[in-house]
């Protein structure tokens, strides 16, 4: 983990409540994986005080630029608006146990929603360089809230959109494109982020099918390197309950062991 | 002519028997190991790690922390492992620095303390115990110890009788009069008091009318609370000679040094990491900065130094 500032390359807004950031990191000296995230200081002033953590949307390794996908929620993502190309902005990371995906997978499953999507885009990347397939199920309110379909698109996944707008992102219609996903691929392994509803229901599903699966869990947090213990989540061991730290432990979790309260 | 070589600086400073090489060290619930990536520990005045409790907790309910204008605040309701867990693990990790470590001990009971302070003073690695008697996430609508002088007096007083070392309490701002706490803690055999803790707060969503915190009420800290910690500090500065740790809202430099001049011998950092990973050594560094801006050789000259002409009230 290292803090410094880097340079804004540009930072646009990309649909109604979505804005996307691409940062010079050239000069960041460590590896960057997905599922990890920076703790960003939004703005210079008092308040909001504390930084936002974002998870990493895009790595791209050979031009050496972060892009970071967000969703405008309050006051602090409204600052990160504000800043435009060519200032510099005060970035902590990389943070946080990342995904992992095992070489001989061949077909991954991606279900996320909202801005969820953002976490999810960077491990279809790292999928698609190591010849991994992807299914995604992106969920959002209307279409104009759905993200990053052509970028994933680009990593050469099938994308299913569900909205509400369009009255197919209910639980009861999500599972019924998960079994009909399921028995069109033989998918090794799930990934999700963005809905406590879909990762519950997701945790149904791969119980059933015994797939393995991966949470990228959000939650408030104070230091974002393990010091604080604000940022909580209770996990199963074995028989009993451990509470611990999204942003140390995780945000990154075998899916089957957190409780999704 | 007065040298402002760096290596003149003489930042040393005493806080109960304890010497520390410069002011500066962290907050306890705002320091862990993971900083250690990010901070040179041993450039630190000292280091203390979370509060300890016996068993271990699970701490509060999510949400644990939120902002406020100027500040957060938190909930985490002393999450620990207990105390067994911190002998193995913790006192050898922090045992490896070169620099004091700090025990800060949160317990249920006076007697608990007690078994506490004595177990963790047996230990060559702790320099001096940070009795936290101001919790105010524990049970009891936010109560702590140290709001009862009679109950600070007993808790120090049984305390002092299991241990040599060093005794710092951490007092709570909780209080009508700290002043009268810090009188009881004094009375009762505390070598430091640190001035203070987080300041019970509460903050609503308007949106949902929900408390922000799971906890519903919480510790105030961050830069909103530093005027308040300042008064205070002077405020036991008239009532105690022991040395005082500040405690609360220190961002920069000049925080500290304002802390310093109202009577703190050394100053806590807890919010400003959160912000700026470094921001201990930062402060550090601008006090040395300070002092050789007004050609101040030892920091310890500064201590209670305000200027302070009382204008005579007219009786009314």
């Amino acid at each position: 983990m290292k803090q410094g500032n880097m340079r804004i390359l540009s930072n646009r807004q990309v649909s109604d409540r979505y804005w996307h950031m691409i940062v010079d990191a050239s000069g960041l000296d460590a590896e960057v994986y997905p599922g990890q995230f920076f703790n960003i200081r939004c703005s210079e002033e008092t308040y909001p005080l504390l930084r936002r953590p974002f998870s990493i949307y895009r790595i791209n390794r050979s031009a050496g630029t972060l892009e970071f996908l967000y969703l405008v929620k309050g006051l602090g993502t409204k600052r990160l608006t504000e800043r435009k190309a060519g200032e510099t902005v005060d970035i902590f990371g990389p943070l946080g146990t990342p995904f992992t995906l095992q070489e001989d997978w061949k077909t991954v499953l991606l279900i996320a929603r909202g801005v969820g999507i953002a976490t999810l885009a960077a491990l279809a990347q790292d999928a698609a360089e190591r010849g991994i397939r992807a299914a995604a199920i992106l969920s959002a309110r209307s279409q104009n809230d759905l993200l990053a379909t052509k970028t994933l698109q680009g990593f050469g996944a099938d994308v299913y959109k569900v909205t509400e707008e369009d009255g197919n992102s209910d639980v009861v219609s999500v599972r019924l494109l998960l079994e009909k996903i399921l028995e069109r691929h033989k998918i090794d392994a799930a990934f999700t982020c963005g809905s406590k509803r879909l990762s519950r229901l997701l945790q149904e599903v791969t119980a059933v099918h015994q797939i393995p699966a991966q949470i990228a869990l959000e939650e408030h947090m104070g230091c974002a390197m393990g010091v604080c213990f604000a940022c909580v989540c209770d996990v199963r061991e074995g028989e009993t309950l451990k509470t611990v730290r999204v942003c140390k432990e995780g945000p990154v979790f075998p899916l089957e062991k957190v409780v999704l309260a | 002519m007065i040298s402002t070589n760096k290596t003149e600086l003489d930042l040393t400073v005493s806080i109960g028997g304890l010497t520390l090489q410069n002011p500066i060290m962290p907050a306890s619930g705002a320091f862990g190991e993971d900083m250690e990536k990010v901070v040179d520990f041993n450039r630190l005045g000292a280091v203390v790690p979370k509060s300890i409790t016996k068993e271990p907790r699970k701490g509060n309910a999510t949400p644990r922390v939120c902002e406020t204008v100027g500040g957060m605040i938190n909930s985490i309701g002393i999450q620990s492992k207990g105390i067994a867990y911190y002998l193995e693990n913790i006192v050898p990790y922090y045992g490896r620095y070169d620099i004091p470590l700090i025990s800060s001990i949160s317990a249920d009971s006076v007697e608990e303390f007690a078994e506490m302070s004595e177990i963790l003073a047996s230990r060559v690695e702790v320099s001096a115990l940070e009795l936290n008697i101001s919790c105010p996430n524990l049970k009891g609508n936010g109560l702590a110890f140290g709001m009862d002088p009679e109950i600070t007096y007993r808790l120090l007083q049984t305390v002092r009788q299991v241990t040599d070392k060093p005794l710092i309490a951490k007092l709570s701002p909780n209080v009508t009069s700290i002043q009268e706490i810090a009188r009881a803690a004094d009375e009762g055999g505390a070598d430091s008091l640190n001035v203070a803790n987080t300041i019970l707060a509460m903050s609503i969503d308007v949106h949902t009318r929900k408390p922000k915190i799971g906890n519903v009420m919480g510790g105030l800290s961050g830069p909103a609370v530093k005027p308040i910690i300042v008064r205070m500090i002077y405020q036991v500065r008239q009532v105690s000679a022991l040395p005082i740790i500040g405690c609360g809202g220190v961002m920069n430099g000049e925080d500290a040094i304002e802390m310093i001049l109202a009577g703190a011998s050394a100053v806590q950092v807890g919010t400003a990491s959160f912000i700026q990973p470094t921001a201990m050594l930062d402060i550090l560094e601008e006090i040395k900065q300070y002092m050789r801006q007004y050609q101040i050789t030892d920091i310890k000259s500064l201590v209670g130094q305000v200027y302070v002409q009382k204008q005579k009230m007219e009786e009314c």
